[in-house]
């Protein structure tokens, strides 16, 4: 292991205490919902928020718990990046190299490889303001990266971005992380960006580990709702008479006989997708637009707008005879054997 | 204290919920006289002396009279000992600000309030305590004067530490003000890529609040070149050495008044000249 840390951390009315081991190379996500504690536990690792006597935090078998923050062997993306505002691009990233006594000039050649590395080379000179998010997002990737650190941390790196710039800076985010020999850990509530982005989920709530393992395993075994929810599964909130349950406009047929209130779930891979209308026994059918597609895993995952939004996934093969493309038409079906529906 | 993490549940002012507040101007109807008067009064009472002087001054003969050497000596006087007590401001004030805003210590809340002393005190009474602290009988001043040699009573060195004195206040308060709005999370980026405090200070925390710095080392260096009060007590009033513009001023009054309305033309149009360059950042913004 690299990093092996326990975490604590204690303020009135919240406490943080949870262990982490992270392998060289590996990248494993904090997941949790706002307030579980996993920025926190982000910033006890960077040594920004100081730890009860109890917590210990060893990297490649060295204490770090003991050292200030400046003395970590560590690069934080934070949230917004925080570029310094004053500063270039390319002093930006050579703010770390800077501070570590390299030369001026061997800082800037440390930062311009960095730069060039992420595909900014041309915006070395640009401030941070004038700079797009998702440009903004590599320019904090490169300065975090550049002081050489043995942990990278990384604080909801994908959230500030719009959706269309996400998918491709995900995609980007992930060829760096591979190519990091380093341990790192990443802070997000998005499970999307937790299943691309990492080997391994630690799921955090009210500030322990309520479940870890690849993504694919927790995604199979669920051991909280909010897991549930978390990895994957299509889930509405609907009105229930029966066996039918009215999710805003579009009306699902389940297998559970419920009333009033009630949560819906399904996984994404119970979606089929025709670009004609089924015939066939009745099931839920509606008609769906899609909005995107992206690969998922061993298979892809096709982002329906409509109705309802979903995520249908489907295998490369049916993607191909399908000739699905953003934009098109086509219907969504799920058998209602394989919706699930519980009181809410 | 770490109580200052706690998160309350904020409540609803009562009558103010789901509604938008009205936008200002969106009141119409006559104006109330009841307002409307003493504003213009009040208005007029602040803008008829300054229009009073610029209509009484002597403009044919003021490109000569501010030639006269007493005059432009008192200029000079003025402006060095003005940029010399802001510099000393900036050096001593800038940390003092830092330390406020910063740092946690006990007592920090009264050592805010003993900061901002010199600003309500009357300048008189701040140079007789100067005096008695650094005079020659001073405190320090006897120990200054055994030791290094050094008198700042009635000497040049004695305006400065007398403007710094009154000044240092509004550097203070500016500089703190600007570093608490400051976002301290680029602090702590700074200090996660290897960066000292230090380091953080100069290269992050410095520029990041540099129009707060300038605006108050503008605001301090104007309180500065008008101080009268701790000048004339601590520092005395000899031509060439200690008898900078407002003095002058004074001085003048009473012997010739033409002279003192040009001299205060000058400290009029210096004190615009620093309104209009501040104007973004003082007179409007706030």
């Amino acid at each position: 292991m690299s990093l092996r840390a326990r975490l604590v951390v204690t303020r009135p009315a919240f406490e943080l205490d949870l262990t982490l081991e992270v392998a060289p190379g590996e990248v494993v996500a904090l997941l949790g919902p706002n307030g579980a504690g996993k920025t926190t536990a982000l910033r006890a690792l960077a040594g920004l928020t100081a730890m009860t006597a109890a917590g210990r935090i060893s990297l490649d078998g060295r204490a770090l718990h003991t050292l200030p923050a400046e003395g970590r062997p560590i690069g934080v993306v934070f949230q917004d990046y925080l570029l310094f505002p004053h500063l270039t691009a390319l002093d930006n990233v050579a703010f770390g190299p800077r501070c570590q006594g390299f030369s001026k000039t061997e800082s800037r050649r440390v930062a311009a490889e960095l730069l060039e590395r992420v595909g900014l080379a041309d915006r070395a000179a640009a401030r941070p303001r004038e700079l797009s998010g998702g440009q903004a997002q590599r320019v904090a990737l490169a300065r975090a990266l550049a002081v050489r650190p043995r942990l990278l941390l990384l604080d909801e790196p994908l959230a500030a971005l719009d959706a269309h710039t996400r998918l491709e800076i995900r995609s980007r985010l992930r060829r760096h992380l591979a190519d990091f020999d380093g341990a790192t850990v990443l802070v997000t509530h998005d499970p999307l960006d937790a299943m691309v982005l990492a080997d391994r989920l630690i799921v955090i709530e009210n500030g322990t580990v309520v479940q870890q393992g690849t993504p694919a395993e927790v995604a199979r075994h669920p051991r909280t709702d909010y897991v549930a929810r978390l990895v994957g599964l299509n889930l509405y909130r609907g009105v229930a008479d029966g066996t039918r349950v009215r999710v805003g406009e579009l009306p699902l047929s389940t297998s559970e006989r419920l009333d009033g209130a009630v949560f819906v779930a399904f996984p994404p891979a119970a979606v089929a997708l025709y670009r004609s209308r089924p015939d066939g026994s009745p099931r839920n059918l509606w008609q769906a637009v899609i909005g995107g597609v992206e690969r998922h895993g061993d298979n892809v995952r096709v982002h329906l707008d409509g109705p309802v939004t979903a995520f249908a996934d489907i295998t490369p093969a049916a993607l191909a005879d399908l000739d699905l493309t953003p934009g098109l038409r086509v219907w969504a079906s799920v058998k209602a054997t394989e919706t699930h529906a519980y009181p809410a | 204290m770490a109580t200052t993490e706690h998160i309350r549940p904020v409540k609803p002012r009562r009558g103010f919920t789901g509604r938008p507040s009205p936008s200002p101007g969106r009141l119409s109807g006559r104006l109330p006289w009841m307002l409307l008067l003493p504003a213009l009064l009040g208005l007029a009472f602040l803008v008829l002396p300054l229009a009073g002087l610029l209509i009484r001054a002597p403009w044919p003969t003021l490109p000569q009279r501010l030639a006269e050497p007493h005059v432009l000596e008192a200029l000079r006087l003025s402006l060095v000992c003005a940029t010399v007590a802001t510099a000393a401001c900036l050096l001593l004030g800038v940390p003092l600000a830092w330390l406020l805003a910063r740092v946690e210590f006990p007592g920090r809340r009264l050592v805010r309030a003993l900061v901002t002393v010199p600003l309500v005190l009357p300048p008189v009474v701040g140079g007789v305590a100067l005096l008695l602290v650094l005079g020659r009988r001073g405190l320090i001043g006897q120990w200054l004067e055994a030791t290094f040699g050094v008198t700042l009573p009635f000497t040049t060195a004695g305006v400065i530490v007398a403007e710094a004195f009154v000044a240092m206040p509004f550097l203070v308060i500016s500089v703190e003000g600007a570093l608490r709005g400051a976002d301290r999370r680029f602090e702590e980026a700074a200090a996660t890529l290897g960066a000292s405090r230090w380091t953080v200070f100069r290269r992050v925390t410095l520029p990041m609040i540099a129009p707060g710095v300038v605006a108050g080392a503008v605001l301090c260096w104007a309180r500065a070149l008008g101080e009268f009060g701790a000048t004339i007590t601590f520092a005395g009033n000899f031509p060439g050495t200690t008898r900078t513009m407002p003095l002058a001023v004074y001085l003048a009054l009473e012997t010739e008044p033409e002279a003192a309305i040009v001299l205060s033309v000058v400290l009029l149009a210096v004190s615009v000249v620093i309104l209009a360059s501040l104007r973004d950042r003082w007179v409007s913004a706030s």
